[in-house]
């Protein structure tokens, strides 16, 4: 008896310490093998970023020096341009910044009908409006704030080109048709792009053309790629493909004897060539194609009609996003009696400049349409004013925090509401880096500082995509709760049900036995 | 600068349309374990859809993804090889020289799938596997395959279900990847498949309702297979009417193959777009045409210091003939003699021969010569 009841008593301790094994044991090794790894990520910050207020200063000086002392003979000669450059000289402008030179009515610097002067650095010469002699310095420069403040809207950026570069994530409503078709047509942020020339050559029979296109992008596309350097890195490619095609039959107008192609038909010219234009396989960032259409000896001169049917001056149109085509028609260069193929030089210059301007308008530098008495210094060679430069690093440092923020707080989003993706080291680290860039970027913008925002704003923005397109965030591991139940029961009931089992009669045993004591002591 | 060509398409630049297509199945297993059902072979379907109407409507390849899971063309019991027919009277071959195939056989998985459209591909992965959108593109995903309630089958061994499908349309959206997206999904019980859709500006179109089977259209008694599905058939039939500059709109897209056609009833869901669908043109997803602009301005440039280099006439030019390049100099490489052959018994013939000879000159002569020789 009493060693039955000795078995009985360990029989009771073993099923006790085996439910405590796995209780204790088991079921905590059970959760943290089966859990992922998920590495820490700043979710608190990444919530404060949600509801991020950007404000932006607009750094402007007023210089007040009168301008007789610039060199006479500028005066005389009324060279303003060669004035804005020493103007330039004489004070520093920091990116971002506009500096606004006033000169007297009187003065004959420039021209009757001209009120400002928009030069091709950061300076403007403004024209000041008649004031009393009796004014003191204060009120004469009070008067010039409504002029002054008109300058700066116009070199600088404006509430609409805030609004035109969040376009994909602000409601539209209140942005005019110019600066939405703007920002429809400018390319979106991107760390790089492509930008590839392409002369299609469709009759080389007749015509062998030459274009020295190394020498066009050093000359003419290098100096505004390098002056676009802080916004992306670019790649310039080009290529020449024969026997490509116009998609678009053009038709002859008996009236200028010569073919032309309809504002209509334009759109259906880009797909078919398209198909021909290779591209880098390596990289995966926006291509621009410029192409240069030089029509076959039977299709010259070639002329693109607009649609009010006028004559197209540059004889080029471009498609937003996309890139530009202009047509070239060679067919005065040579007579009928030239042997064939008739070579042909291209005069790159011409190219280069239509081809410049509609890379302009794709990266997104806008139109300025100044108020009346304005002149604007054409950009030259640069292709690109400084302050045009500005502005354009302005909407993209915006453009970037935008974007870079709405990602991360919708990959922490993301990342919270489906609990199985894992969550790598080096992810977290993306995200981290992204969040203080963002708030570096923000600081700086507030401050003012353009050069920095914008570097801090691109990084945040790759550290963001790359933290984002992870190939391990990949959340193949949609389990319905049935499906679960299903795959832990077969392992788990079977050695479960005996230790319950035991536990069970464990404990109805120990209340007999009280019972039964209490029955006793009564 | 012109702004009428952006009135007629609010808040779009050009509708830059990228298409998924996908056939998820292997054809013969499927012939096997299926002939009883009238289930159809599914590849003609997405070559059909890509070679003649979207290609015809204006989308270049640089803009489709085509996923194919069989290699139909190229199986052994294909009858014609590197071809693929959509009609039993072998008219068309939608199989064609510029079909171009981005995802092929094994490489159609779900994961690839949903990496492909959520972005997640990995540093190596070329341009052309890549769905390179951005918030202004309209996206149309056409699926077709063999699916049930809630999931769509992958390669036998896989399924995609509803939720991840939705999971990774609302990834999309908060990239903003697409401007707006149609989702044409045509397997069995189908309306399932985009039950789950949260995501803004999201159309989609089922060829059947859950608890009801998609059948297909016709067989090729050739190969013993079905070629198409109804509802593709008569979505194809009503894409042929379709031309660049249609305005039929969803409307009509949604009356497509009705319950007396197609046996199982179509469904669509467009609560979640913004937009009403009469006013959606077909050819906003279905054809591309792009937004241009005149080049107004231009920008003087003044020509560099140094003149292009002058090319004179071709008589001067120097033109060397030229030749192949002898690859494979053979006299240079092999220096040595010819090898001397080993000597062989002479075999059973001309023994035989010989032996016939004698026996012939023995008896033409007798046999006392016999010890003249031995």
């Amino acid at each position: 008896m009493a060693a039955l009841q000795l078995e009985k008593q360990r029989g009771r301790y073993a099923a006790l310490a085996i439910a405590a094994v796995v209780i204790v044991v088991g079921i905590p090794l059970w959760w943290k093998t089966t859990e992922t790894y998920r590495a820490w990520l700043p979710f608190s910050e990444i919530s404060e970023l949600d509801s991020l207020q950007v404000h932006a200063l607009r750094p402007s000086s007023r210089q007040n020096h009168v301008c007789d002392s610039i060199g006479s003979a500028m005066i005389y000669n009324r060279v303003f341009d060669k004035a804005d450059l020493s103007l330039h000289m004489l004070s520093e402008s920091s990116c971002g910044s506009v500096v606004v030179y006033v000169i007297p009515e009187s003065s004959t610097l420039l021209p009757e009908d001209v009120k400002v002067y928009v030069g091709q650095r950061r300076t403007a010469l403004l024209r000041s409006p008649p004031f009393k002699t009796s004014w003191n310095l204060k009120e004469v420069l009070s008067n010039l704030d409504v002029e002054v403040e008109q300058v700066v809207s116009t070199m600088s950026f404006g509430h609409q080109d805030i609004v035109a570069a969040l376009s994909n994530r602000v409601r539209m409503t209140k942005v005019t048709k110019e600066s939405m078709a703007d920002s429809m047509r400018a390319i979106k942020s991107s760390p790089g792009y492509e930008i590839t020339f392409s002369l299609l050559n469709p009759d080389p029979k007749s015509h062998s053309l030459h274009w020295d296109i190394e020498g066009a992008v050093q000359s003419y596309i290098q100096p505004l790629l390098n002056k676009l350097a802080p916004i992306a890195n670019f790649s310039v490619d080009s290529q020449i493909l024969y026997y490509a095609v116009l998609g678009v039959n053009p038709r002859f107008d008996n009236s200028v004897s010569a073919y032309t192609l309809s504002a209509d038909s334009l759109s259906h010219v880009i797909n078919p060539v398209e198909a021909r234009l290779g591209s880098n396989a390596a990289s995966s960032n926006p291509v621009l194609n410029f192409l240069l259409y030089v029509p076959d000896a039977h299709h010259s001169p070639l002329f693109i009609r607009d649609h009010s049917k006028r004559k197209v001056p540059s004889n080029a149109f471009h498609s937003p996003r996309w890139g530009g085509i202009m047509v070239y028609n060679v067919n005065e260069m040579y007579g009928p009696e030239a042997e064939r193929p008739v070579d042909i030089n291209i005069n790159m210059a011409k190219v280069m400049g239509v081809f410049l301007a509609q890379l302009r308008l794709m990266l997104g530098v806008q139109h300025t349409h100044p108020p009346t008495g304005f002149v604007l210094q054409s950009p030259g060679s640069a292709g690109l004013a400084d302050w045009e430069l500005d502005r354009l690093l302005w909407s993209r440092s915006v453009e970037n925090i935008a974007t870079a923020s709405t990602t991360i707080t919708s990959l922490a989003q993301l990342l919270d509401q489906i609990g199985n993706i894992v969550i790598n080291d080096n992810i977290a680290q993306q995200v981290s880096s992204a969040v203080t860039s963002l708030q570096s970027a923000v600081a700086e913008l507030e401050a003012g500082n353009l050069a920095f925002a914008l570097q801090y704003s691109r990084e945040a923005i790759l550290a963001s995509e790359r933290a984002f397109f992870d190939p391990s965030l990949l959340h193949l591991l949609y389990f319905p709760d049935d499906q679960k139940f299903a795959i832990y029961i077969p392992l788990f009931l079977p050695m479960c049900v005996p230790i319950v089992l035991s536990l069970l009669k464990i404990v109805s045993e120990a209340k007999k036995r009280r019972a039964d004591k209490q029955a006793k002591s009564d | 600068m012109e702004l009428r060509e952006f009135i007629n398409f609010p808040g779009l630049t050009f509708p830059g349309l990228k298409i998924t297509l996908l056939k998820p199945d292997i054809f013969f297993k499927q012939w096997y374990s299926w002939y009883s059902k009238i289930h159809s072979s599914h590849l003609e379907s997405p070559l059909e859809v890509f070679h003649n109407h979207v290609y015809r409507l204006g989308i270049p390849d640089s803009h489709i993804v085509l996923m194919l899971a069989d290699d139909m063309a190229c199986n052994y019991r294909n009858p014609k090889p590197a071809t693929v027919f959509s009609h039993k009277n072998m008219e068309l071959n939608v199989y064609g020289d510029d079909v171009e195939v981005d995802y092929r056989g094994y490489e159609v998985t779900v994961e690839n799938f949903l990496r492909v459209l959520t972005g997640r591909l990995p540093p190596s992965t070329p341009r052309s596997k890549r769905l390179l959108s951005d918030d202004r593109s309209n996206i149309l995903i056409y699926l077709t395959g063999h699916g049930g309630n809630g999931f769509l089958k992958f390669q036998d061994s896989e399924e995609i279900s509803n939720m991840e499908l939705a999971d990774a349309f609302e990834q999309m959206w908060q990239k903003r990847r697409y401007n707006e997206l149609l989702f044409i999904i045509d397997t069995c019980q189908g309306a399932s498949m985009y039950e789950r859709f949260y995501s803004p500006n999201l159309m989609a179109l089922a060829s059947s309702q859950v608890g009801e089977d998609s059948l297909s259209h016709q067989p090729d008694l050739g190969i013993g297979v079905h070629l198409m599905d109804k509802y593709t058939f008569y979505l194809l039939e009503f894409l042929e009417e379709v031309h660049p500059a249609s305005q039929a709109n969803m409307n009509d897209l949604f009356k497509v193959c009705p319950q007396s056609q197609c046996v199982s009833t179509p469904g669509h869901r467009t609560d979640l777009f913004q937009r009403d669908p009469g006013s959606v043109l077909i050819t906003d997803f279905f054809g591309s045409v792009r937004k241009v602009e005149i080049t107004k301005d231009t920008i003087n440039l003044t020509s560099p210091v140094e003149p292009p280099i002058k090319r004179s006439g071709s008589s001067d030019i120097q033109i060397e003939s030229l030749t192949y390049v002898d690859q494979l100099p053979v006299a240079e490489i092999i220096h040595q003699k010819p090898k001397q052959k080993d000597w062989h018994p002479p075999d059973g013939f001309i023994l035989g021969l010989w032996t016939l000879i004698l026996l012939v000159f023995f008896q033409t002569y007798g046999i006392k010569h016999l010890k003249h020789i031995f």
